[in-house]
Formats: structure tokens, C-alpha cells, sequence
């Protein structure tokens, strides 16, 4: 690979990166804000009050601004998958196009259909089909969360396929494998619970800062009980499936885990690092410490890894260079395979481009008994397969410790809301406030955990990003990134200048 | 069972699938065309606002068929996919930059603090009606001119200009193509309005442009026709998989497929009576034939692309690098797959079409964007 390719990469990554960052802000709010809607709307029908309506259409406003750049922003996402990595969609479309098809099919359509009714229905259909029409919104939305992550799930954790040697391409073999893999199942409960969240955090922050501002303080404390319930239930699912996540990611993506926890030396009874500041300098292989200062919980890694206090949790050193005491293959053993079975590979091609029927048994032989590391005859250097681990090391920390502070604040909201004095606790709606912002970088540290430590691969083990790209000129990607830069940070800020607008114009105007 | 379907048949199918998605999506248009309109048939703000409103409630199912649209293809034909978005980048790029632009315009035009102004979002909309119908219109003008791509063993794309894909607008087939469906999407937004909205003025406007955006699309259509049964197409030979030049390509694969030409044929024909109806009988159904007839025009279209032992993607830079619905699709198991999975699009367009009727069972008026729920209004 020469620099002007990488280059291209790395310009692709970085709009690729840009994209979804932009597009997880609008995104997590919709998944769970729809949620939300949909019981203010039961409880309005439920009860018949008017208050409940109110309160129901104000929250669908801000659901609405939110909803149509979160929209414009998924739709680059599935086509920049043609557009910058358009290798990647030769070599594995014939997997990963399916999940976004039948998102189309299942799920954008019941929310782009159900949409027009939620918003401009209400005095052109019954009170009941409104309310049906809401929760296919929401039902609409999480289903597309659920496809898009299946897809997801695949690039972590490649299964249900096998190489074609003819095509160049992976092949599906197993539908249900790919759909119900355990890491799409994780990636699916951990995503959206975790935007149930967000959601709850954003109706509890809005309406605390009522509160603060003695404004609509009964629609204010409606929503945010309503909220806090939710997003409370959500906060414990968050954290269960965070667990069963992170447990899939030391089974299938070791490397990862080892960058989450900055681990280079492989050990029994490996401790989780509570707190730590990563030495810049270390490398794979070399003697630095891992950490200028660090606080350690003894086995806990060892326990969230294998459920074994006692058990062997493998380094970025023994994952890079290998550890036969433990059975760890490195990745610099790996190349060697790797290497032999893309020589192969193009032996095999060529032979058959001209005819040479024997030549392409011989090297298709030698190709199958390597082609399990395929993926790694892409790498010039084993040290390549780790990724960067500060990046990695602090995006989950700070996921954690947020992910703990979020429950305790709903249920202080919940406590001193059945103490009926929750306008009063004015330390307590000012960390609301302030968390809608925590909970976004909650969101965006758990995005960067799951991508970034999946670098260098786009398909774990078998494609790294420099082979999934398109041959293009850098400089082409270089314009549309900042093209996308400057859109959508100009929709952004038009987004938060109109959503402050509206929450200050409130629910009765 | 679908299982049990060969190889062949299934990527006929898919074919067929994708280009059913893809005629709906033409049909769907009336939204960007409705989008153009505002700076050329509406007399007022509130003129203004009935247009953007009856529009605004359709505009997501345009955008969610473009995205199948895309979905389809990736899914069924991935090699097209990797090949026409990673190769004619910059096409697809500015048709994206169009559609991000037209989602917000919706939300974001009437609110207040929209840091843009109501006039830029509507500049936005109208861009989006315009240039980014003109560049789908010229992308799919391809399937017949072709265009500048190689494919290596491993099936990597190499684009052989600099402006991957932008040079395929200045193709006269292909830029006579991107206007025809600019001013037929002006037609069909025309038709939508008189349909679904109840405003004498505006009512008596959108039935005169109807009519006077079909002479502009004439022209054009007139040299789409002539082109194709004239032009020199992209064949493949059947036995060998290699793919030649053959005279009047398009002519034989017509004549070749009756239903085809009575697909075209009928299609324009109901295009033609659905604005005679709405501009010159005062009949509100117009849109209904001019929908219908999109639809099976479409069809046509891609029918004659892809059918017939040609090759739909063709490559004029190494004609042995062309795509055809066999060597760019998806494996059997995918196919069989993605087909089960089909079954469920009638269910699909059951509950779209009974959400269609019931949300347009009464007419947009002014009372309803100026009343109670104003603040919910484009």
C-alpha cells in the first residue's frame, strides 16, 4: 500500500467517522424520545386530559426538528459505503446489503408512513389511530436500529459466510447467523437501551430547566416522572448488556478488549484499570509502562472477560507477537498465513484468467488451508493489528463512569418527586440540565469504543480499512469531508438554535 | 418454493424488484417537482405554504424509497453499487448533498431562530427538485451511454477521468434524460396539488403548469425516444458472457419484449392523459394516471437496460468490465433470502396506501396550516 492510498483512507475514515458521530447526536434521541411520546400520548388517551395532549405535542416538536436531520444524515451513511469504501461493498455486499434492505423494507417505511400521521394527523384521523400511528413511529425506529446494528455486529464479529475465490467476495451461507449473532443481539439491547437513556436524560434536563426557570413546572414534573421511570429501567439494561458486551467483545475482539483496558502484557487474575492516564509513548513490544498513574481493581477483568477471577486475559504484546505458552497466535504469525494465502489467491486467479486448470487446483488448495488469515496478508506490520489504545482506553472509561452516574440521578429525580419537592432541589435540576450534555458524550465515547477498537479492521480479522476503500483521489475525499463538515455543522447549530427557541417558547404558546 | 428458483430467475427478479422500487421512486418525485413549483406557480406566502405543506407530508416516503432504492441494489447487485457510487463519486455526492439539504428544509423553514432564513431553506428545496433530480436522471442515463470504468481481477474499480461521473452530465442523451425527469416531477407535483389541495387560485395555476411542463418535457422525451431506438447498445452474448456493440440494441430489445413496449407505450400515455385530465377536463385525478404511467415508463426503462442479454452498467473504457444482472449480483442463497424477505412488501404497500387514503381524504386548506396546529406546519 503506498501513502496516497492511505491517505485516501484516512480521509475516508475521517468522513466516515464525521458522518456517524453527526448522525449518533440526532439519532439516540429519536430511538428513545419516540418511546417517551408514545406513553405521554397512551396517558393522554388514557385519562382524555388535555394537559397530557399539550404536553405530548411539545415533546413531538422537539422530536420532529431532531427527527428530520437525523434522517439526512443516515441516508449519507448508506451510501457512503458505495462511495468511500466501495471495495468493502463488492467484498462483503453480498452479506452486509441485506440487513440494510430489510430495514428499508421493515422499518423506514413504517416510520416515514406513520410519521405524516403523528404530526399532522391529529384532527384527520381518530384519537386512537393517532396514537397507533406514534408507536409505529417509535416501533419503526428501534426496528431500524435493529438491522442497522445486525450489520454492525457483522463487521465485529464476521460469521454466517465463507470466501469465494471466484468472485473475490465473501459469501452468505447462514442468514440467521448473521441476524441473530450474539454480538448483533448485544450490539442491539446495549445501543438502543442506551438511547432510551439519552432520551430520558434529554425530557429530564428540558423539564428541570422549567423548573429552574418556574415555567410549566406540572407539565415540567409529568414529564420528567415519566422520564425518570424509563430511563432509570434503561440505565440498569445499559448496564446488564454492557456487561454481556463487553463479555462478547473479550471472547471475539481480544484486541479490543485489551485497548479498552490499556492491558499490553497478558496475565491470570487481570485487574480492570478504575482510573488511569496512558503513557503516550508506549508501543507493542517495548519495555514503557502502560500507564504514567493508574488505579487497579484486581481480577475484575479476568471475571468480565471469562467469568473466572483467576483466568488468562491476553495482552496487546501477546495478540501482536504472539504467546505460544498460552495458545495466543499473534498477529505477526498470522501474516505469515495471511500472506501465503493472498499469493495464493492471485495464483489462483491468474491460472484461471488463463485457463490453466491444474495451476488453479494447486494454488486453490493452498489458498483454503490459509485463508483463515487472510485478512492479515493485508498487514506490512503485525503492530498494525492493534489500535490505538489511548483513544480506545479513555472513550470506554469515560462511557463507564457516566453509565453509573446516569441511574443515580434518576432516581434522586424520582425521590424527591414523590417528596413532592422536586422544584425546590435546584442543585439537582441543574445536574439534570448539565446532563443531557454528559449523556451525548456518553453515546459518542460508546461509539468511538466500538469503532475505533475495531481499527484496523472493517470486517474483524478479515479486511483491514486500507483494503475496503476506494481507489480514489484523496484529494476528492478531502473536499466532500469538509463539504459534509460545513453542512452539517451548519445544521447543527441551526438544530440547537431552533430547539432552544421552541423550548423557550414552551409547551402553551 | 423460492429456494428452488435458479440462479437466473432470481436476478431477473431482483432486477424486476429493484425496478419497481425504482419507477415508484420516479412516481415519488411529485414531491421535488411540487418543491420547484414554489418559485414558479405559487402568487403568495400562503400559495407558498400550501404547496410545502401538501408536499411536506410526502416527502419522507420519497426519501425512504430513494434509500431502498439504494438498499435494493446494494443488496441484490452489490458490484453496481460498488461500482457506479465508488467510481462515479462525485454524481453521488451532490445528489446526497441535495437530499440532506431537502430533509431539513421541511422542519427547519417555518420555525423561528432558524439561523438561515425561511427564503434559503426554500432555495434548498427547489435545488434539490432541480439539480438533484437532474443528476438521478443522468445517472440513470448511463445504463445506455455508459461510462468510464475498468474493473481489475478482484473486481476493484478504476475510474479513467478525473470527474468520476460529473462527465456524464454533459452526455446529451444523459442530460436530455436528467431534464425530462426534472420537468416530469414538475408534472406530477402539478397533478398533486390540484388533488390534494383546495385553493381556487393555486388549484387554477398547478393545472396550467401541469400542461405547460409537459411541452417543455417533450423535446426531451421526443430525443430520449429517437436515441434509444437509433443508438448503438451494449449486448451481451448469452453463451459466453462477452459483451459487444450491437446496432439498434435498444430497437430489438423493444421489439424483442412486446410487454416492454406496451409498458412505454401505455406509460406515456397515461402520463399524457393525466395532465390532459387535470389541465384541459378540470378532473382532480390526473396525478393517479400521471403516477401509474411514471410507473410503467420506468419499468420500461429499466427493462430495456437490463433484459434481453444486455448489459445494464456498461463500461466504454474496457467493454468486458461491463455489468450485467448476472456477473453484478448478489449469490443465490442472498437472492433466495432477500426474496422471502420481499414476500413482505404487499403488507408494505397495504398500509401505505391505506394511511395515503385516510390522510388525504380531506383537502389542505389555508384554515388547516393557519389553525390550531400551526405549530406542527411546514
Amino acid at each position: 500500500m503506498g501513502d496516497p492510498i492511505l491517505t485516501t483512507v484516512d480521509w475516508a475514515r475521517a468522513q466516515f467517522a464525521l458522518t456517524a458521530m453527526y448522525h449518533w447526536i440526532f439519532v439516540p434521541l429519536t430511538l428513545g424520545l419516540s418511546f417517551l411520546i408514545a406513553f405521554f400520548e397512551s396517558i393522554y388517551v388514557k385519562t382524555g386530559n388535555e394537559e397530557w395532549k399539550k404536553l405530548t405535542k411539545f415533546w413531538t416538536t422537539l422530536f420532529g426538528i431532531n427527527f428530520a436531520i437525523g434522517v439526512a444524515t443516515g441516508i449519507i451513511l448508506e451510501f457512503q459505503f458505495g462511495t468511500n469504501w466501495s471495495n468493502y461493498s463488492w467484498m462483503v455486499g453480498d452479506i452486509f446489503g441485506a440487513p440494510l434492505a430489510i430495514e428499508g423494507i421493515f422499518a423506514f417505511f413504517l416510520e416515514a408512513t406513520f410519521f405524516a400521521v403523528m404530526f399532522f394527523g391529529w384532527h384527520r384521523v381518530s384519537k386512537g389511530f393517532h396514537l397507533f400511528s406514534t408507536w409505529m413511529v417509535a416501533i419503526g425506529s428501534n426496528l431500524s436500529a435493529v438491522w442497522i446494528l445486525v450489520a454492525n455486529g457483522w463487521m465485529q464479529f464476521p460469521t454466517g459466510m465463507a470466501f469465494n475465490p471466484d468472485k473475490a467476495r465473501f459469501e452468505m451461507q447462514n442468514f440467521w447467523d448473521v441476524a441473530l449473532s450474539p454480538v448483533a443481539v448485544h450490539k442491539f439491547t446495549h445501543t438502543t437501551s442506551s438511547a432510551f437513556l439519552l432520551a430520558s436524560l434529554f425530557v429530564v434536563g428540558i423539564s428541570a430547566l422549567f423548573l429552574l426557570q418556574e415555567r410549566h413546572q406540572k407539565m415540567a414534573k409529568r414529564s420528567m416522572v415519566v422520564a425518570a421511570v424509563f430511563g432509570f429501567i434503561a440505565s440498569v439494561f445499559v448496564g446488564f448488556t454492557g456487561d454481556e458486551a463487553a463479555f462478547n467483545v473479550a471472547q471475539r475482539q481480544p484486541m479490543k478488549l485489551a485497548a479498552m483496558e490499556g492491558l499490553y502484557v497478558g496475565q491470570e487474575k487481570a485487574p480492570i484499570v478504575a482510573m488511569g492516564i496512558i503513557n503516550s509513548k508506549k508501543k507493542p513490544g517495548d519495555d514503557l509502562p502502560a500507564f504514567y498513574q493508574e488505579v487497579k481493581i484486581p481480577g475484575l477483568l479476568s471475571l468480565l472477560a471469562n467469568r473466572d477471577p483467576n483466568s488468562f486475559v491476553p495482552g496487546i504484546n501477546d495478540l501482536v507477537f504472539g504467546n505460544p505458552e498460552r495458545n495466543v497466535v499473534g498477529a505477526e504469525q498470522r501474516m505469515v498465513t495471511g500472506k501465503i494465502a493472498l499469493a495464493e489467491l492471485a495464483r489462483y486467479k491468474y491460472a484461471k484468467d488463463k485457463g490453466d486448470a491444474e495451476e488453479a487446483a494447486a494454488a486453490l488448495a493452498l489458498f483454503d488451508q490459509h485463508k483463515g488469515d487472510l485478512g492479515y496478508g493485508y498487514l506490512n506490520n503485525p503492530i498494525e493489528a492493534a489500535p490505538p489504545v489511548a483513544t480506545t482506553f479513555y472513550s470506554f472509561h469515560i462511557m463507564v463512569v457516566l453509565g453509573t452516574l446516569f441511574p443515580v440521578i434518576f432516581l434522586a429525580v424520582l425521590y424527591f418527586a414523590f417528596k413532592g419537592t422536586l422544584e425546590y432541589q435546584r442543585w439537582l435540576n441543574l445536574l439534570c440540565f448539565f446532563s443531557i450534555f454528559l449523556g451525548y458524550v456518553a453515546q459518542q465515547a460508546g461509539w468511538i469504543v466500538a469503532e475505533v477498537g475495531r481499527q484496523p479492521w472493517a470486517i474483524y480479522g478479515l479486511l483491514p480499512v486500507g483494503v475496503a476503500s476506494t481507489n480514489i483521489a484523496a484529494s476528492n475525499v478531502q473536499i466532500t469531508f469538509f463539504m459534509f463538515l460545513t453542512l452539517f455543522t451548519a445544521l447543527l447549530l441551526a438544530e440547537i438554535r431552533i430547539m432552544m427557541k421552541q423550548i423557550k417558547i414552551g409547551p402553551e404558546a | 418454493m423460492i429456494g428452488n428458483l435458479d440462479h437466473s430467475v432470481l436476478q431477473q427478479l431482483w432486477w424486476l424488484i429493484a425496478s419497481v422500487v425504482g419507477s415508484l421512486f420516479l412516481f415519488l418525485t411529485f414531491v421535488q417537482g411540487g418543491q420547484t413549483l414554489i418559485f414558479t406557480t405559487a402568487s403568495s406566502e400562503e400559495e407558498k405554504s400550501l404547496i410545502i405543506n401538501a408536499m411536506g407530508r410526502k416527502w419522507e416516503l420519497t426519501f425512504t424509497t430513494l434509500v431502498l432504492f439504494g438498499g435494493a441494489l446494494f443488496a441484490a447487485f452489490p458490484l453496481f453499487y460498488a461500482t457506479s457510487f465508488g467510481g462515479a463519486y462525485w454524481v453521488w455526492m451532490l445528489i446526497l448533498f441535495t437530499f440532506i439539504i431537502q430533509a431539513v428544509s421541511y422542519e427547519y423553514r417555518k420555525k423561528p431562530d432558524n439561523v438561515l432564513g425561511a427564503r434559503t431553506y426554500e432555495i434548498f428545496m427547489c435545488i434539490n427538485g432541480s439539480v438533484g433530480i437532474l443528476l438521478i436522471g443522468a445517472a440513470v442515463g448511463t445504463f445506455f451511454t455508459g461510462s468510464r470504468f475498468s474493473l481489475n481481477l478482484y473486481n476493484s474499480v478504476t475510474w479513467a477521468t478525473p470527474y468520476h461521473g460529473l462527465e456524464a452530465a454533459l452526455n446529451p442523451f444523459n442530460l436530455a434524460f436528467g431534464l425530462f425527469l426534472v420537468f416530469l416531477a414538475r408534472i406530477l407535483g402539478a397533478m398533486y396539488i390540484v388533488n390534494h389541495v383546495e385553493h381556487e387560485n393555486l388549484v387554477k395555476r398547478a393545472r396550467k403548469a401541469s400542461w405547460i411542463n409537459l411541452l417543455w418535457a417533450l423535446p426531451f422525451l421526443l430525443f430520449i425516444l429517437i436515441s434509444l431506438v437509433t443508438m448503438e447498445g451494449f449486448a451481451v452474448d448469452p453463451a459466453t458472457g462477452l459483451v459487444f456493440m450491437e446496432k439498434g440494441k435498444y430497437l430489438n430489445n423493444l421489439l424483442g419484449m412486446p410487454v416492454v413496449l406496451v409498458l412505454l407505450l401505455g406509460g406515456l400515455g397515461s402520463v399524457i392523459y393525466g395532465v390532459a385530465a387535470t389541465g384541459f377536463l378540470g378532473k382532480n385525478s390526473g396525478i393517479w394516471f400521471g403516477g401509474i404511467g411514471t410507473v410503467l415508463v420506468g419499468l420500461a426503462i429499466f427493462s430495456l437496460a437490463g433484459y434481453h442479454n444486455t448489459a445494464f452498467y456498461p463500461s466504454l473504457t474496457d467493454l468486458q468490465s461491463s455489468l450485467t444482472i448476472y456477473n453484478a449480483s448478489s449469490s443465490k442463497y442472498t437472492l433466495t433470502v432477500m426474496s422471502y424477505v420481499a414476500l413482505a412488501v404487499p403488507v408494505v404497500l397495504a398500509y401505505i396506501a391505506y394511511v395515503w387514503k385516510l390522510m388525504d381524504a380531506k383537502k389542505l386548506t389555508v384554515a388547516e396550516i393557519t389553525g390550531e396546529d400551526v405549530k406542527e406546519m411546514y
